[in-house]
């Protein structure tokens, strides 16, 4: 960790009235059962005593955004000749998060290796990536279903935070991870941080303890083998899956999940591109033009979820998975589909299997 | 709003034992039943679908089995054992009506309950706290043990919305019964209370009411997906592209265009049993506009879903002269 500053519990809500001078500050907010990402607009609504319903994901990574929009122009009177302007649309806007979780920021790595690490990379998203500040909040306990030990994280797991506070002794202890992480602590309201530094470190332990013993009942979540059987044995995911209502609740609400859709939007003359979130979960996620239907049930579907974030994703990125571990997919399920009892089964029959 | 002990008494948890036994008899004449079993902590349950004997002693029915399980049967082709709750069991009615399942590829195993909670109103009253052991008390209290300690709580207190003015809690279709009918005390115009009670806002009100509450929505069709009677499913022309009804942007206009065709498809159709609703991770009240529409297909056509097998549909016909539509005089 880099430089740090401590900042009195009092003081938060003129810090972060500094910090939104700064740039688009987006908080987490109580929003009549559900806490979101919403700009700041007041410490008053500020939520952080539990993870946000919805991951911080959808700020940078928009459910919805406009590429570019594009008009059909006639040159001349014939009807011969249609001209066709393209107007940029990139999004210059400097985003500070403040208040997500480490799991929240783990996510963007996932999402950064498939997006900006790559000779094809998503300049909207790239952009958006690099005008973008993240401050995670160091986590007090694990929530119902985390299991973010299990996947290699951790309450103070620091990938793809710029700067991480912790709630201790009537305050919060800043500290910066990257460069980026400064923004934060550019401010007249806090004093220096080095006397906390050993209370941190209690708390760091404590709360480590706290959670690894709640994971613990999960154990170590690895990548699966390409070779595996019980992968392609269909009633073992019928067993699983016949209860999985095929919704979108489980990636909409992960922080890893990154597939999308394009669509035109348009009228006659003039329309826009739009990129919007695509769950695999959905029956017209493969559906092709020719009306064939690759993953035509949600057995198929649910199977190339569990083989995209455990085993494609990590064979393709060096043996990391495509999971953070928030748990947000075992909470919210409305039927409690457990990807972890899956994914362990699986790797229990791969151990049986092996010679 | 006040609903108290509108049952005489909250029952005894049922013996499951019962329960196992009807299941392993019916599990002979189909091909799986669906039931439920504990989820990934003790407050979850999950729904169960039992293909072996093995699999049977799994089964269980507490106050924590809040889903409808009647959700899957249109489209499933094999012989079906079914276990419904009172509210449930309206569905496979309104299936009836609409032709959707087979009767006799199907057994039902009634339950008569006396509400399930509501475990969104848990988990927010733990903060989200792992649950590590939950214990029913006298049959009106429970006792979650999280990893911040114990808290009790009054079942009243946690009960989902829809039990509390709940009117069927004994199912009004099964081949087998497990335990005593129970009534309830409840009438009609005490159950629409909140339909009525939010019409009295203005339209300005409702409209700020629902703007706020739909700009939350993610649209991952939770809500669609969890209805029984949503039966278009893969065919939906929220996300169909030809037509292309629905834009793929993320603004209100195309929430509420989706959530009023949900609503709207459901008319003279929704049971009510409140799926959609519970399962909704941004907590929007989705319920509350179906049953303003069933308080008016009430109003109009005296008519209330899921009810009796020979019922039509008032939107599955018609009549030249309705009664209250006097649009021809005019």
């Amino acid at each position: 960790m880099g430089r740090n500053g401590f900042l009195r519990k009092d003081r938060l809500e003129a810090y972060l009235n500094n910090l939104s001078k700064k740039g688009g500050l987006y908080v987490p907010k109580e929003e009549k059962g559900a806490i979101v990402f919403r700009k700041y607009s007041g410490v008053s609504e500020l939520s952080l005593k539990k993870p946000a319903t919805t991951p911080a994901k959808s700020i940078i990574y928009l459910q919805s955004e406009t590429f570019f929009r594009f008009m059909f122009e006639k040159e001349g009177n014939g009807l011969d000749k249609v001209n066709v302007r393209i107007q940029e649309n990139m999004d210059q806007e400097i985003r500070i998060i403040f208040g997500a979780r480490p799991c929240d920021a783990k996510g963007f790595s996932v999402i950064d290796r498939v997006f900006i690490d790559t000779d094809t990379q998503d300049v909207y998203y790239k952009k958006r990536r690099e005008n973008s500040y993240i401050a995670t909040k160091s986590c007090d306990s694990p929530s119902s279903g985390c299991f973010c030990i299990s996947v290699g994280g951790g309450p103070f797991d620091e990938e793809g935070s710029d700067a991480q506070f912790t709630e201790i002794n009537g305050g919060y202890l800043i500290e910066a991870i990257t460069e980026k992480g400064n923004i934060f602590l550019e401010s007249e309201l806090l004093e220096p941080g080095e006397t906390y530094l050993e209370e941190k470190r209690k708390r760091k332990e404590e709360v480590e303890r706290l959670v690894k013993e709640y994971c613990e009942r999960v154990g170590k979540i690895e990548p699966l083998s390409p070779k595996l059987r019980l992968f392609s044995d269909e009633d073992f995911w019928k067993k699983h899956l016949s209860k999985c209502l095929s919704c979108g609740v489980c990636t909409y609400l992960c922080p890893t999940c990154y597939c999308f859709n394009i669509t035109d939007e348009k009228t006659f003359y003039e329309g826009e591109r739009i990129r919007s979130w695509d769950s695999c979960m959905f029956f017209h996620f493969t559906l092709e033009a020719s009306g064939h239907n690759p993953r035509p049930d949600k057995f198929k579907r649910f199977r190339n979820r569990v083989g995209h974030k455990f085993m494609f994703y990590p064979e393709r990125y060096s043996g990391q998975i495509a999971c953070c571990g928030c748990g947000r997919c075992v909470r919210f399920c409305p039927v409690s589909v457990d990807i972890r009892e899956i994914v362990l089964e699986l790797m229990k029959s791969e151990e049986g299997g092996r010679e | 709003m006040n609903w108290d002990h509108y049952m005489e008494k909250r029952r005894k948890p049922l013996s499951e034992k019962g329960l196992r036994e009807k299941i392993s008899q019916i599990l002979k004449e189909v091909d799986v039943v669906i039931s439920w079993k504990m989820g990934f902590d003790p407050i979850h349950a999950t729904p169960h679908f039992i293909r072996d004997e093995k699999e049977i002693e799994e089964s269980v029915f507490n106050v924590f089995c809040v889903h409808n399980l009647t959700t899957y049967l249109p489209f499933m082709k094999e012989k079906v054992g079914i276990v419904v709750k009172g509210c449930d069991s309206r569905t496979l009615v309104q299936f009836i009506q609409e032709g959707l399942i087979t009767r006799e590829n199907l057994k039902i195993i009634g339950i008569p309950c006396s509400g399930v909670v509501d475990v969104k109103k848990i988990m927010e009253e733990i903060g989200e706290s792992p649950v590590l052991q939950a214990e029913i008390l006298d049959n009106s209290s429970l006792k979650i043990r999280t990893l911040d300690g114990e808290k009790f709580f009054q079942i009243d207190s946690v009960l989902a919305q829809k039990c509390k003015t709940c009117r069927y809690p004994t199912p009004l279709i099964y081949d087998h019964l497990i335990g005593e009918p129970i009534k309830s005390q409840i009438g009609w115009d005490k159950a629409y209370e909140d339909v009525t009670e939010f019409d009295k806002k203005t339209l300005e009100e409702k409209l700020s009411f629902w703007k706020k509450e739909f700009e939350k929505c993610i649209r991952c069709y939770a809500c669609r997906n969890a209805c029984p009677l949503c039966v278009c499913q893969d065919r939906c022309i929220a996300e169909s592209r030809d037509p292309h009804f629905v834009s793929q942007k993320l603004e209100l206009p195309e929430k509420f265009m989706f959530h009023f065709i949900h609503a709207i498809h459901l008319a003279g159709r929704c049971v009510e049993c409140g799926e959609c609703e519970r399962a909704c991770p941004m907590g929007i009240p989705v319920k509350m506009m179906k049953k303003k529409i069933n308080y008016e297909m009430k109003q109009l056509f005296d008519y209330e879903t899921g009810i009796n097998v020979d019922d039509k549909p008032p939107m599955y016909t018609f009549k030249v002269e309705e009664e209250k539509i006097k649009e021809h005089e005019l």
